[in-house]
C-alpha cells in the first residue's frame, strides 16, 4: 500500500492506522507465555525523525489507551537496551534502514520477525534514490520471506513516477507487481513570492549577502521563521550575516549536519516550545519534522528542484486548509529564473524528483555477507530472493554469482584468496560463513553512508606556548581536509561564532573565540545538489520566450534584454556556443543548463577534444548553468574557418574512448571508488577514536585503485565504481542526452567581447580549484620559494 | 638502460654524512661510489596478509611493486641491492607469495648481491630466497638497520614511512618523502599499498630538528626538496 499525501496531511499517523487497529484486537500476552515478535517495523531515514514519531504516535496511542510498547532503536540505542529489545520485542519497533539490516543478519532474526504484521515506510521518496534506498529494500525481501504474511506501507511525498515507488514497495516476483495506492489531493495552495528588492542581484555567488536586510525585516514581521538555505556553509554564511544586524536580539539559531548532537537537541527543544524567532538550517531539517509554529518559510539560494522546493514550503503552517507562506531569495541572476520556473512549477504541481536507479553491487555485497551471518543459504533460492527487490529485478544470474565470489574471497581472476575465504560452499550446496568474526566484522562496517574523515572541533581557551589544551566545548565536526590547509592562526566561521584554529591533536581540532570579519567559511563536500532536468527545461524556456520576463524583476530582463542586442539568446531547445577574446585569452563560452556535474565532465572531455584541433586550452570552469573553456588560440576564428567544427566538438563519441582515458586516472572516479570499497567490505571503516585519524592503519583506497585498476580493470568492483560514477559525480546519463538533443542545433556567436549571459559564469574563474593535476606545479611553487630563501630573495 | 627514456626524470644529489647519495624519484636511494641501490619497506605480499583476516585487497600488491622495482634496478644497475627492512609484510609472506612472483623476485636478484635487513615486519629471514641475511650493515661512515635509533648519526633507516605535507596558495599537497637532515636519512617506503606517516608526527621525535630538516617529496618524476619550516603537520 502506497500513501501520498503532500507534507501536512497526517499521513504518518494514517500510515500507522492499520498497525493500531490490529494491536487493538490481539489477545494479551499472558504472564509466563513467551515474547511474541515485533508487530509492526517503522523505517525512517533520520534518526531524529523517529524520535519525533514516537512522541507523536505515544500521544494518540495513550489517549485512546492501546496498551502497545512503541521503542526506538538507532545507532544512539545502548547495547543493553539492544539486548533486550530482541529477548523481549516491543510491539512497534521505530528504526532506520541499517539497524533493519543488522536485525535480518542476526542468528536470530526468523524469531524475532516471525509474527511480523506491518512495515511502515516513511518519507519513502528520499529513500529509495539512494544507496541505503537498495539496503532497504534488500532488507525488506528479506523480511517478505522471514515474514510472509507481511503488509508494507510506504509513506511518501507527491513525486514524478509514482509507478515505480508502488512496484519498490511490493515483492517483484512476478516482475512489475505493484502496491495498491491512495493519494491525497494537496490542500490550500501556497503563497510563494520571490523576494522583492531594491538591491542590486549579484552576478554570481551564493551568498545572497545583499538580501540580508530584507530577510531580517521579514523575520521580525512573523512569529517563526524557518530559512532553508543548500549547503552548510551558505548556513554559516546566512546565520553570521544574520546577528551582525539582529539589533533587537531576536533569538535566531543555526541548525545542520555538522553540529554536534547536544546542540542540535537543545535547538529543536527551543523550536517546539516556540522559544525561537528563526532557525537557519539546512537538509536536516528538510523530512517531515514538525517542530512548533513555523508561519513563514524562507528559502535563500535556487531549490534547484520543484519538488525539493514543495518539500521545503510544506514545512511550515502543518494544516491543510490554510495556504503556507514562503519567499524565495535568489542569490543571483540565472537564480532569479529558475526560483521563477520553481514557483511556477510549483503552481502547476510539477514533479521532478529523480528516477530511481538500479541497485548498485557494492550495497549487494553488504547485503550477501549480511544474509549469510543470519545462515546458511542456497545460492539460487537467494538470488530469487534478490531479484524479487524492484532496484534488482534486472540483476543477471552471472553477475550476481561474481558478487557472491567477491564477497567469498573478492572474486579476483588470480584465486589466490581461497584459504582465506569469508564465506564457503559446505558440502551439501549452501553457503555460510566460515568464522564467527565474520560476523563481528559485517556488524561493525554496516551501512551505506560513506562519511569524509572528519575531526573533531573543539573551544578551549587560549594557552600559553606548550600549554596542555584538553577538553572544552565540543562545537561539532568538520572534514579533515578542511582543516589540513588551515595554519594556527587562521580563521574560520563554525558553529555560527568566528573562531581561530590552534592545531589538531589526535582526531580533534581545537579553536579558540575570535572577532575576526574577514573570517573563512569551511568548505564541505557533498550538499551540492544539481539543478533538476525539469527546472532547467523550464530556465531555458524562459530565456527563449521575452513574454515571460515580465514576471522577472527589470534588473534581470534587462540584462537579458541587452544579451538579445549584443548576442543572441538561444531557443528552447538549442544549445548557445559565444567566443570572445579578452586579456590575452580566448573564450567558448557554452550554455547547456544541465547542471554543474554535467558540465564539469562535459569540461573535461571537451578540452581534450580542443587540445586535438590544436586550440591549446588551459583551463574550464563549470556552474549549473554554463560552461566556460578557456585557451591560447582563438577559437572564434578557428570555428568560422572550419578549423573547429562544432558539431564534432560535441558529438556523443566522446562519451566513449575519451571518457574512458580521462577516467583512468580522475580523481572523481578514485573518490567513488573509495565508497564502494568501503560499503562492499573490501576495506573497512575507519572508527573514530579508535586510531588517530585512521589515516596509517587503513590502507590507503587510492593505492588500491590503482593496483587494481592495473591488474585487473574488469574487477566487479571497478564495474561498481563506473556505475556510480556514470549515474552520480559525472552524471554522463544526463549529459548524453542533452548532446543527443542538441546535435544539430548548436547556436555559434563569435563576439568581440563578453556577452552579458557570459558574466556569471566568468566571475567564477579563479574561485574554482582545477583538481589533482595541480600538485606537482604546487610542489615545484614551493620547491622554488625554497630556493628563493636560500639565494635571499 | 632502457626504461626512463624519453622522459623527463630527475634525480637529486645529496650528502649523507659526507656520503655521496642519489634521491631517485621511486622513492629509492642509490650510492654511486658503492653502485649500490637501497629500497625500504617493501611489504611484499601485503594483500595477502589483509585477506588472512579478510580484507582482500588485490593480491596484485606484490607484482606491482616487483615491477616497479625492476624499473628501478634497469635504471642504475646496481651492484648489490640493500632491502632496508620489512621485505615482507610479515614472516610468513615469504612462503606465501605465489610462484611466479617468486620467479620475478629471483631475475631481479640474479647477477648482484642482495641484502636483506631484518624488519620488525619480518623478524626471521625470508623463506626459500637466496641474500644475505643481517640485522644491520656498515658502509663506510654509514650504518644502515630497518629502525632509526635514537642519536645515531650517520644512519640509513626506513620502518617510519615518512610523508610530508605542504599547503600552497591554500591547497594541501602530501607525499611521500625521503626525510634527511645531512647526517641521517629516513628512506620513504617503497611497497605498492604502504602509505605514509608524517615527518613532523610524534613518532619522528628526537630524530630531526625542524631547522636542518629538509623532506625530499617525491613527485611524479621529480624530488623536490622543500625545507623543514615550510611543511605543515
Amino acid at each position: 500500500m502506497l500513501l501520498i499525501a503532500p507534507t501536512g496531511a497526517g499521513k504518518t499517523l494514517a500510515g500507522f492506522l492499520p498497525s493500531l487497529a490490529d494491536l487493538a484486537l490481539r489477545p494479551k500476552r499472558k504472564p509466563g507465555e513467551a515474547h511474541r515478535g515485533i508487530h509492526t517495523l517503522y523505517i525512517s531515514p533520520l534518526k531524529a525523525l523517529a524520535v519525533d514519531i514516537q512522541r507523536n504516535l505515544m500521544k494518540p496511542v495513550e489517549e485512546i489507551g492501546l496498551d502497545i510498547r512503541i521503542e526506538t532503536r538507532t545507532g544512539d540505542t545502548p547495547a543493553y537496551k539492544r539486548q533486550r529489545q530482541k529477548y523481549a520485542p516491543p510491539d512497534i519497533l521505530l528504526t532506520t534502514p541499517e539497524q533493519l539490516a543488522l536485525l535480518i543478519a542476526s542468528a536470530d532474526a526468523d524469531r524475532f520477525f516471525a509474527g511480523l504484521r506491518f512495515i511502515v515506510l516513511d518519507e519513502l521518496h528520499s529513500l529509495v534514490t539512494s544507496k541505503r534506498g537498495h539496503l532497504l529494500s534488500l532488507g525488506l525481501a528479506r523480511v517478505r520471506r522471514l515474514a510472509r504474511g507481511t503488509t508494507g506501507i510506504g509513506l511518501s511525498a507527491t513525486v514524478a513516477e509514482p509507478d515505480a515507488l508502488r512496484r519498490w514497495l511490493v515483492d517483484q516476483t512476478p516482475p512489475g507487481a505493484m502496491a495498491d495506492i491512495v493519494t491525497v489531493a494537496g490542500g490550500a495552495k501556497p503563497e510563494i513570492t520571490i523576494l522583492d528588492t531594491d538591491e542590486r542581484v549579484p552576478w554570481s555567488g551564493h551568498s545572497a549577502r545583499y538580501a540580508i536586510p530584507s530577510i531580517y525585516q521579514a523575520i521580525k514581521r512573523h512569529k517563526t521563521t524557518l530559512l532553508f538555505v543548500n549547503t552548510r556553509s551558505q548556513a554559516e554564511l546566512l546565520f553570521r550575516e544574520l546577528w551582525h544586524i539582529n539589533e533587537d536580539n531576536l533569538p535566531i539559531a543555526l541548525h545542520h549536519g555538522s553540529l554536534d548532537v547536544a546542540q542540535r537537541r537543545r535547538v529543536e527543544k527551543a523550536m517546539e516550545t516556540n522559544s525561537l524567532r528563526a532557525i537557519v538550517a539546512t537538509s536536516t531539517l528538510d523530512l517531515g519534522i514538525d517542530w512548533g509554529d513555523v508561519d513563514l518559510v524562507v528559502h535563500v539560494g535556487a531549490p534547484k528542484g520543484a519538488s525539493r522546493l514543495a518539500q521545503r514550503i510544506g514545512r511550515s503552517n502543518h494544516r491543510m486548509d490554510e495556504p503556507s507562506q514562503a519567499i524565495l531569495v535568489p542569490a543571483n541572476r540565472f537564480e532569479v529564473m529558475e526560483c521563477r520556473a520553481a514557483l511556477e512549477a510549483n503552481y502547476l504541481g510539477a514533479q521532478d524528483t529523480p528516477p530511481l536507479g538500479e541497485g548498485s553491487l557494492d550495497v549487494l555485497a553488504q547485503h550477501v555477507l549480511g544474509r549469510a551471518c543470519a545462515g546458511p543459504f542456497d545460492e539460487d533460492e537467494f538470488y530469487d530472493e534478490i531479484r524479487s527487490a524492484a532496484p534488482y529485478s534486472t540483476l543477471d544470474r552471472a553477475t550476481f554469482g561474481r558478487v557472491v565470489e567477491f564477497v567469498a574471497t573478492g572474486g579476483y581472476a588470480l584465486k589466490s584468496y581461497e584459504r582465506y575465504a569469508r564465506i564457503r560452499r559446505m558440502k551439501e550446496g549452501r553457503w555460510r560463513i566460515s568464522h564467527p568474526n565474520v560476523a563481528q566484522q559485517y556488524r561493525l562496517n554496516v551501512g551505506t553512508i560513506v562519511e569524509a574523515p572528519m575531526l573533531n572541533v573543539r573551544l578551549t581557551r587560549r594557552q600559553g606556548a606548550g600549554g596542555s589544551v584538553r577538553g572544552g566545548l565540543l562545537l561539532g565536526q568538520v572534514e579533515e581536509y578542511f582543516l589540513e590547509t588551515l595554519a594556527p592562526g587562521d580563521t574560520f566561521t563554525f558553529s555560527g561564532r568566528v573562531v581561530r584554529f590552534e592545531g589538531i591533536r589526535e582526531n580533534e581540532a581545537f579553536v579558540t573565540n575570535a572577532a575576526d570579519q574577514d573570517a573563512m567559511v569551511p568548505s564541505y563536500a557533498g550538499g551540492k545538489f544539481p539543478l533538476s532536468t525539469y527546472l532547467a527545461a523550464e530556465v531555458r524556456a524562459i530565456l527563449a520566450d521575452p513574454a515571460r520576463w515580465k514576471a522577472l524583476p527589470d534588473q534581470v530582463s534587462d540584462w537579458l534584454r541587452i544579451q538579445q542586442e549584443n548576442s543572441v539568446l538561444p531557443r528552447k531547445e538549442d544549445l548557445l556556443v559565444e567566443t570572445f577574446p579578452r586579456g590575452d585569452r580566448f573564450y567558448m563560452v557554452a550554455y547547456p543548463f544541465e547542471g554543474r556535474l554535467a558540465h564539469q565532465t562535459l569540461g573535461m572531455l571537451l578540452t581534450r577534444r580542443l587540445e586535438r584541433f590544436g586550440a591549446r586550452p588551459l583551463g574550464f570552469v563549470a556552474t549549473d548553468y554554463s560552461l566556460a573553456i578557456w585557451a591560447l588560440e582563438d577559437m572564434g576564428y578557428m570555428i568560422r574557418r572550419g578549423h573547429i567544427s562544432l558539431g564534432r566538438l560535441f558529438d556523443e563519441d566522446m562519451l566513449g574512448e575519451d571518457l574512458e582515458s580521462w577516467l583512468a586516472d580522475s580523481w572523481l572516479l578514485k573518490r567513488t571508488f573509495r565508497n564502494c570499497a568501503v560499503i562492499s567490505g573490501l576495506v573497512e571503516r575507519n572508527h573514530p577514536g579508535k586510531e588517530k585519524t585512521g589515516r596509517q592503519v587503513t590502507v590507503s583506497a587510492d593505492l588500491i585503485y590503482d593496483v587494481l585498476r592495473t591488474h585487473e580493470p574488469d574487477h566487479i568492483l571497478l564495474q561498481a565504481t563506473w556505475h556510480d560514477a556514470a549515474t552520480g559525480l559525472l552524471d554522463i546519463g544526463r549529459l548524453g542526452e542533452m548532446l543527443s538533443r542538441i546535435r544539430g542545433r548548436i547556436m555559434h556567436k563569435d563576439l568581440e567581447r563578453i556577452s552579458p549571459l557570459a558574466v556569471p559564469v566568468m566571475l567564477e574563474i579563479g574561485r574554482e580549484q582545477v583538481p589533482g593535476s595541480a600538485h606537482e606545479s604546487l610542489l615545484g611553487e614551493a620547491a622554488e620559494s625554497l630556493i628563493k630563501e636560500a639565494m635571499g630573495g | 638502460m632502457n626504461v626512463a627514456q624519453g622522459i623527463a626524470w630527475e634525480a637529486v644529489g645529496i650528502a649523507i654524512a659526507g656520503e655521496r647519495a642519489v634521491c631517485d624519484p621511486s622513492g629509492t636511494l642509490y650510492l654511486p661510489a658503492d653502485r649500490l641501490l637501497i629500497v625500504s619497506d617493501l611489504h611484499l605480499e601485503k594483500g595477502s596478509s589483509y585477506a588472512r583476516r579478510g580484507s582482500f585487497l588485490p593480491p596484485y600488491d606484490t607484482l606491482a611493486t616487483l615491477k616497479r622495482l625492476a624499473a628501478v634496478i634497469a635504471r642504475w644497475q646496481p651492484c648489490a641491492v640493500i632491502s632496508l627492512g620489512d621485505s615482507f609484510h610479515d614472516a610468513g609472506g615469504s612462503g606465501r607469495m605465489p610462484a611466479a612472483f617468486r620467479e620475478h623476485l629471483l631475475s631481479l636478484m640474479a647477477g648482484r648481491d642482495w641484502y636483506w635487513i631484518a624488519g620488525n615486519h619480518d623478524p626471521v629471514p625470508p623463506e626459500g630466497l637466496p641474500g644475505h641475511w643481517v640485522s644491520e650493515l656498515a658502509l663506510g661512515s654509514l650504518v644502515l638497520r630497518h629502525e632509526p635509533a635514537q642519536g645515531a648519526a650517520g644512519e640509513i633507516a626506513g620502518h617510519l614511512h615518512p610523508g610530508a605535507r605542504i599547503v600552497q596558495r591554500g591547497r594541501s599537497v602530501r607525499r611521500a618523502c625521503f626525510a634527511c637532515d645531512g647526517l641521517r636519512m629516513v628512506m620513504p617506503a617503497f611497497g605498492s599499498l604502504t602509505g605514509s606517516l608524517n615527518v613532523l608526527d610524534r613518532a619522528f621525535a628526537g630524530l630531526f630538528s625542524r631547522e636542518t630538516l629538509t623532506a625530499y617529496m617525491l613527485g611524479r618524476d621529480r624530488v623536490y626538496p622543500i625545507a623543514g619550516a615550510l611543511l605543515r603537520s
